[in-house]
């Protein structure tokens, strides 16, 4: 069942996904998945593994062509566009501008010989920024922001500990002021104390920059934590959407309330 | 001559070098992949180069060939002998009087005419290579002109060493689009990139030829707080005193002798004719060399 959540029409939602598909030769990927995405609000997709929530994420981010439907953008320019049809620097001018992907691994999202400054600099390098101080500058802002020591900006990220190798992927990724951000399990494969400092610190900046996030997770208390909304999926479909807070007290379907009552208590 | 093809490759083969090299000429600093044949010397020893020169070679043409600016190293001598014995070509070491120049790692200090092809000898081809492994991903940047990590490795320098130490194969913008490898020459090299010669670039076991086209604009990158500088050694030439030529440093002895010496032979002994001495040079003695 799909619950749609009042919201004044006045407000233009920031994305707006219709009928999104991607099979993957016969098997289904994510299908028929419908939502919008209002600014300065945090999503959750939650499921078990092979429901369908990375494919979907990637799909939206534009790092994989989904087979049927639309994934509108309220773009600054020229407001909403389809970025499935968008020419493929269009989506990468948005992939580096207004857009961020957390990847669950650091590894994947960060250039592991390169220096931390560097990472950070890379983004605003790549829109232009051709003055070495002030790019430094902003670099070691942010690693304050992310709670990295100002004396590790040209150490490699291979020298970091993975918590702080995640919160660099997120400075690297913030840096250019991004509107939507896309995380893959931001807090997977850390410790449980990392992961509630990196938490606090994510909620932190998502509400002091009035960021919209799509989170992807399997771990309910970091939706709990974080996401004003929630969308359960199973097999490739969206079986339950709602409120944080009322999916997981009160879920509704058959699937949610297993993956309620899954969750260890300590 | 012998019974080799002239120029040692087949016509077809030819051929199909000089549309990649056209195509090179209409596209600057766009990498054109070609069929690489197997040459008759071993890969990093110029294979692409040669097979460049081959392909331009006219049996009216006079050929020069030069290794890190010198007439008469290894690899200069065994490419000048090679297309002597299978083109029959004339050769020279003067610069002025070459029509094709073959070249690994230096811009001959005089000037280059309209009339002369200059052919560079290419390791690594691609700018991107190593920071960016994947040639499907450095391919696509190039095509969408996505350049942001070009400049991350020149900001890594200074982060490193506190200016931009790359000294050699050091990155251009040709004509606003493609950012190109000018092959190891070193940096001082980079502003005679703009000249009046065409100037190809032949990488054999990469498979890739790209070219500038005559008086092409041609862009070493930079930051604003750093910008580009062409550097060389702070002295003069010990045999010809010029100050103004890329400078080899030379150790004599084990006590700490050294002396710096023009990397272009031909630009040195033309100089020392012309009665220029150095601090450690003697008159110019036309037999002694």
């Amino acid at each position: 069942m799909t619950t749609a959540i009042e919201i004044p029409s006045a407000v233009t939602p920031l994305l707006r996904v219709t009928d999104l598909n991607k099979f993957y030769g016969t098997r289904i990927g994510c299908a028929d998945v419908s939502f919008d995405l209002y600014p300065g609000e945090v999503m959750g997709i939650v499921g078990e593994s092979g429901s369908g929530k990375s494919t979907l994420l990637n799909c939206l981010a534009g790092h994989l062509a989904p087979d049927a439907g639309q994934v509108l953008f309220d773009t600054r320019a020229e407001g909403m566009r389809d970025t499935v049809t968008m020419s493929e620097p269009e989506r990468r001018m948005l992939g580096r501008t207004d857009w961020a992907f957390v990847h669950q691994h650091a590894r994947d999202g960060l250039r592991m010989n390169v220096s931390a400054g560097g990472n950070v600099g890379e983004r605003l390098m790549a829109v232009g920024a051709r003055h070495y101080g002030n790019i430094r500058e902003v670099a070691v802002d942010w690693l304050g922001r992310v709670e990295i020591n100002e004396d590790r900006v040209d150490d490699r990220p291979t020298a970091f500990s993975g918590g702080m190798q995640q919160r660099l992927q997120i400075a690297r990724n913030l840096v250019t002021g991004p509107r939507l951000v896309f995380m893959d399990e931001p807090t997977g494969g850390l410790d449980v104390s990392v992961q509630a400092r990196l938490l606090d610190l994510l909620r932190g900046l998502v509400r002091e920059m009035g960021l919209s996030a799509i989170i992807v997770t399997h771990d309910l208390a970091v939706v709990r934590l974080l996401a004003d909304r929630l969308m359960v999926m199973k097999d490739g479909h969206v079986v339950e959407t709602g409120l944080t807070d009322q999916v997981l007290d009160d879920p509704q379907h058959a699937y949610t309330q297993l993956l309620v009552s899954s969750v260890l208590q300590v | 001559m012998t019974d080799y093809n002239f120029a040692y490759l087949d016509e077809q083969t030819k051929r199909m070098i000089r549309r990649a090299i056209l195509k090179g000429l209409a596209i600057p600093g766009y990498q054109v992949p070609f069929a690489s044949r197997e040459m008759p010397m071993p890969y990093g020893w110029g294979t692409g180069g040669v097979q460049v020169s081959a392909a331009t070679l006219t049996p009216d043409d006079t050929l020069k060939v030069i290794d890190q600016g010198a007439d008469d190293t290894t690899n200069a001598v065994s490419i000048r002998k090679f297309f002597e014995r299978t083109a029959g070509v004339a050769t020279t070491e003067e610069t002025s009087k070459a029509s094709v120049i073959q070249t690994r790692h230096r811009i001959p200090e005089e000037d280059l005419t309209e009339d002369q092809i200059l052919v560079y000898q290419v390791p690594i081809p691609e700018p991107l290579r190593f920071l960016e492994p994947s040639e499907v991903e450095t391919r696509k940047m190039h095509s969408l002109e996505d350049y942001g990590l070009m400049h991350v490795k020149l900001y890594e320098d200074i982060s490193r060493h506190g200016q931009i130490a790359t000294s050699y194969a050091y990155p251009v913008k040709v004509e606003d689009r493609y950012v190109m490898d000018p092959s190891p020459i070193p940096k001082f090299d980079n502003p005679k990139l703009e000249m009046a010669a065409i100037q190809l670039f032949g990488a054999g076991r990469e498979q890739r030829i790209y070219a500038i086209p005559p008086y092409t604009q041609v862009v070493s990158l930079d930051f604003e707080d750093y910008p580009f500088e062409a550097s060389k050694a702070d002295a003069a030439c010990d045999l010809c005193a010029a100050t103004d030529s890329y400078l080899d440093e030379v150790i004599t002895d084990d006590a700490g002798g050294r002396m710096f010496v023009c990397s272009d032979t031909d630009y040195c002994r033309s100089r020392r004719a012309a009665g220029h001495v150095g601090a450690l040079g003697t008159a110019f003695d036309e037999d002694a060399a």
